[in-house]
């Protein structure tokens, strides 16, 4: 008795989630997309769910893909550890997302994506860059250059451009992305001449770091090479200044944000940072984004996540509309095959390793602005 | 030197926590939990109320910073009394434990409800700059004003909380209290006025170490309390829990500990174990702490 209660309710329960999962009634394509809205890194996924927005509202202006219009489903992790695979099994089991797109931290995608490739749905990674994430498996996608490229970068124009010789290293042993493009500086830099004079370590989310970087001064480096994310970088960048040490500090892509400056002010100065891409940089399909951002968001000018999340989006929909189908294998084989997409990063190559081939710009924080100083192809002394 | 200079400023910091931790404890025989919550409130009225207070005391000036130390003070102090007086006095006769999981779950009421947009948001926000920017320079260290200032306000209050529990009546009152609750009450203290200021008292505490910390570290965040309240706590009971020069010395000594072994190249990460582990060392050789005694009356 008690027992066929119980099977019934369980019944009724499949019968219920059955019905939810092919997207919605209107016959619309459910992207879930997961990102960092709140907490520590919260302009990053601020930034890429607005150009994931926007991608996704001009493509259902033109009436949408295989004459289906879209439906964004986002769902925010906090920026915390440990969030991310619960909210995407519950974007592909309860709203029956058919692709993910999401996380600027490679951390976090690095927790998503396991949950996409065990469910066969694709993922595409607006902005993380480090190499683990995409051999989680082959339904796993990225539209960014990875680490190694993006620490060679940054190693040869230390010692081409700066011509620096002694550098520092301070990493955070919490982030797979900053383990990563210190790794791949080190190695580069080394390579090229340079020494790494000390290796220190610090926890992203502390407040205090001038232990280290009182060693740090003691070693006396031209530079310290710094691959963390903005608040922390921001933090140490004022506390370096006041340990008295005044070397440029150098920087990946999880340095840019409006808020490295808000909560740095005079102490960024002059430090520099290599990412993605450059608003001054643009071509006419980056020119249009720019254009059609601000219109959108109140005169507000898109940031290099912003214009990763745009093209996430975009390269997700060339694929659907070319595998005419939203069926996971089929979507990943077209992924797999993307060559000279233009976005409003520019050209998107995606590569055998199904990460994305592109160019890198170097930045300098000047008079609290970023200023563009210097583009690096891939071909230069891409790994 | 620097590490020197920098490991005494952190470790003073600790000693101010720490401070807050034993004064509730050595009166009531409870750890209150919510004190590292306090260090964040005491932080964040500091960030409110500092840029109303520049016009008067002149952007970064040491009378700004008093200022603003004294109101975020106020201001923790009501909050802490406040949060006695709700949490923690109607669970005065029920066990022990009762009120510790209490204490906990306010802490973490504090945390996370200030995490809502609505409150603080969970971002990061800059501290604003309460003090002259340049450092002095001095054998040979570049020292910053937070880092001189802090050393000298943790030793002030030591001094002055040791005058104020041996020296006035309610400092009688509350080693009274200490002692025996019933037996003060029967000769006349009113237990809850001296329970009242003891919280008062500690969350200013509090909320002085939380806006020091905050110009050294210039950003706060809701969970900015919680590692800070940690080792301060680790440190009071090193020091021997309950005894104020105890606490101080044990800040100092984690304050110290942290720095060093923060400054070495390859263990820089494994800090908080090394420091802990020493912890565990120097407790078991001395079980009460370093200035604890077993059985003798303090406060």
């Amino acid at each position: 008795m008690n027992r066929s209660i119980l099977l019934g309710t369980v019944a009724a329960f499949c019968l219920f989630a059955g019905c939810q999962k092919p997207g919605g009634a209107d016959g619309a394509i459910v992207v879930g997309e997961f990102a960092s809205l709140t907490g520590k890194e919260a302009t990053f996924g601020m930034s890429s769910h607005e150009g994931t927005q926007l991608a996704v509202e001009q493509i259902n202006a033109e009436g949408g893909v295989l004459g289906r219009p879209i439906k964004l489903v986002t769902e925010d992790n906090q920026s915390k550890a440990g969030e991310s695979a619960t909210v995407v099994s519950k974007m592909i089991s309860r709203d029956g997302a058919v692709a993910i797109l999401g996380e600027v931290a490679s951390s976090r995608s690095l927790e998503g994506a396991p949950i996409c490739q065990e469910n066969r749905v694709p993922m595409i990674s607006p902005a993380s860059t480090n190499p683990k994430v995409t051999r989680i498996g082959n339904y796993i996608f990225r539209v960014c250059f990875i680490d190694p490229f993006q620490g060679t970068v940054m190693a040869n124009f230390a010692t081409q451009k700066l011509k620096l010789r002694r550098v520092a290293v301070l990493t955070d042993v919490k982030s797979d992305y900053s383990k990563g493009l210190a790794k791949f500086f080190e190695q580069s830099f080394a390579e090229s001449g340079g020494e790494v004079c000390a290796r220190l370590d610090f926890n992203g989310g502390d407040k205090d770091f001038k232990a280290q970087l009182t060693t740090i001064k003691g070693s006396n480096p031209e530079a310290v090479f710094l691959p963390g994310y903005y608040t922390d970088t921001a933090l140490i960048c004022r506390q370096a200044k006041e340990v008295g040490l005044e070397v440029p500090f150098l920087g990946g892509d999880g340095w840019e944000s409006e808020e490295l400056v808000k909560i740095g002010k005079e102490a960024m100065e002059g430090h520099y940072f290599s990412t993605h891409y450059t608003p001054e940089a643009g071509s006419p399909k980056g020119a249009k984004f720019v254009e059609d951002y601000k219109k959108r968001y109140s005169g507000k000018t898109p940031d290099t996540m912003a214009a990763l999340g745009f093209d996430s989006a975009l390269v997700l929909v060339e694929a659907i509309r070319q595998a005419g189908t939203t069926e996971g294998s089929a979507v990943r084989e077209k992924l797999a095959q993307i060559k000279d997409f233009e976005g409003a990063t520019g050209r998107t190559t995606i590569n055998g390793d199904r990460d994305a081939t592109k160019s890198a710009v170097v930045m300098q924080i000047k008079g609290g602005k970023f200023q563009y100083v210097d583009t690096v192809k891939p071909q230069s002394k891409a790994p | 030197m620097q590490q020197l200079v920098n490991g005494l400023a952190l470790g003073s910091i600790y000693a101010l926590i720490a401070l807050g931790y034993t004064m509730v404890y050595g009166v009531l025989r409870f750890i209150n939990f919510a004190h590292a919550d306090l260090l964040m409130l005491g932080a964040y009225a500091g960030y409110f109320v500092a840029p109303a207070l520049a016009p008067v005391f002149g952007e970064a000036s040491y009378g700004l910073l008093a200022a603003t130390v004294f109101l975020a003070a106020v201001a923790c102090a009501g909050v802490g009394a406040g949060i006695e007086y709700l949490a923690y006095r109607p669970l005065r006769n029920r066990p022990k434990l009762t009120v510790l999981i209490t204490a906990i779950g306010v802490s973490l009421l504090m945390e996370f409800g200030c995490q809502h947009p609505a409150v603080f948001g969970a971002k990061t926000r800059p501290f604003p700059q309460l003090l002259p920017a340049e450092q002095i320079h001095f054998l040979g260290a570049t020292v910053s004003r937070v880092d001189m200032v802090i050393p000298l306000v943790t030793c002030g209050l030591l001094m002055g909380l040791w005058w104020l529990v041996q020296r006035t009546r309610m400092g009688m009152a509350m080693r009274a209290v200490s002692f025996n609750q019933q037996a003060a009450a029967l000769m006349g203290v009113n237990n809850n006025r001296v329970i009242s200021f003891t919280f008062a008292l500690g969350s200013a505490l509090a909320a002085v170490a939380g806006v020091l910390y905050s110009v050294r570290a210039s950003g706060i965040d809701p969970l900015m309390g919680i590692r800070p309240g940690l080792i301060a706590f680790s440190a009071a009971v090193v020091g021997g829990i309950g005894d104020l020069a105890g606490a101080v010395l044990g800040g100092l000594l984690l304050g110290m500990l942290e720095t060093y072994v923060g400054g070495l190249p390859g263990v820089s990460n494994y800090r908080d174990a090394i420091s802990f582990g020493m912890l565990v060392v120097i407790l078991l050789v001395r079980p009460s702490g370093l200035l604890g005694r077993a059985q003798v009356e303090k406060v």
